[in-house]
């Protein structure tokens, strides 16, 4: 059951992108920032968590649980006092983060332009 | 100036009847298949994890690293391109869209160089998004230690 969730609510995200990438003239980058920035304002009104609740990874994965996963950081880390709360979302995300400059830049060492 | 009006009104007509009309329905339907896909096999990934003793924060981690080091690659080999030419927003809003943004650029700058080309173009579309995104959630943890 979890993975029909899963299926259904991050192709469902997906499906908003592709319209808005459809619809609008919006650049590609632009739709991601958005992206973030709605899991961002989601999450902060606490509205993101029911959703990665139930649906897992759907919900984590799309660029919103990227930005859901900054603003849980931040909002843990201020319970704690001001420092942690302006490093908390940063340390959340900083994992993926890491992982995406050193391998981006080894692979783009790598690999020739087609 | 009516005649005028009246030719660039038919002109447009006339153009409009070559451009190609966006499939909509087709291209939702292709993004909603992929970005499924790879939410539901990321799902599978880290209950693997979770099975072998690792916690579920861990695991979710550890499941945006698969999926950014496998995006990575596929850009790098050219293969990622093809696929997102299919299925659109269904790759390009999971993670995977995230990790493609930064290998891309870096690879077409290469030649200017290791520092400003692939080490500055790694962020030249994922800095927006890094930027924007560190920034509203500082904005967002303080207001809550105000609170």
């Amino acid at each position: 059951m979890g993975y029909l969730y899963a299926f259904i609510i991050g192709g469902g995200i997906c499906v908003v992108g592709q319209i808005l990438m459809d619809t609008t003239n919006l650049t590609t980058p632009r739709v991601l920032v958005i992206f973030v920035i709605a899991g961002i304002v989601l999450q902060a009104f606490g509205l993101y968590q029911p959703l990665v609740d139930i649906a897992g990874a759907g919900a984590r994965v799309p660029l919103p649980g990227f930005g859901y996963n900054l603003a849980k950081g931040a909002m843990e880390g201020a319970s704690e006092g001001l420092l942690e709360a302006v490093t908390g979302g940063l340390k959340a995300a900083a994992g993926g983060i890491s992982v995406a400059i050193v391998w981006g830049y080894i692979v783009a060492l790598i690999m020739n332009p087609k | 100036m009516m005649d005028k009006k009246a030719i660039s009104k038919a002109y447009e007509k006339y153009a409009d009847s070559f451009t190609p009309k966006p499939t909509y329905f087709k291209n939702s339907a292709k993004a909603f298949f992929a970005g499924g896909a790879i939410c539901m096999s990321a799902m599978w990934f880290e209950n693997k994890f979770i099975d072998s003793g690792v916690s579920q924060e861990m695991a979710a981690t550890y499941v945006v690293i698969i999926l950014i080091v496998a995006a990575q690659l596929l850009t790098g080999l050219g293969i990622f391109d093809t696929i997102a030419k299919h299925a659109g927003a269904g790759v390009i809003i999971p993670i995977t869209g995230f990790a493609n943004s930064m290998v891309a650029p870096a690879i077409e700058y290469k030649k200017e160089g290791l520092v400003l080309g692939v080490g500055a173009k790694l962020f030249s579309l994922a800095g927006p998004v890094l930027v924007c995104g560190i920034t509203a959630s500082v904005i967002v943890g303080v207001i809550y230690w105000v609170i």
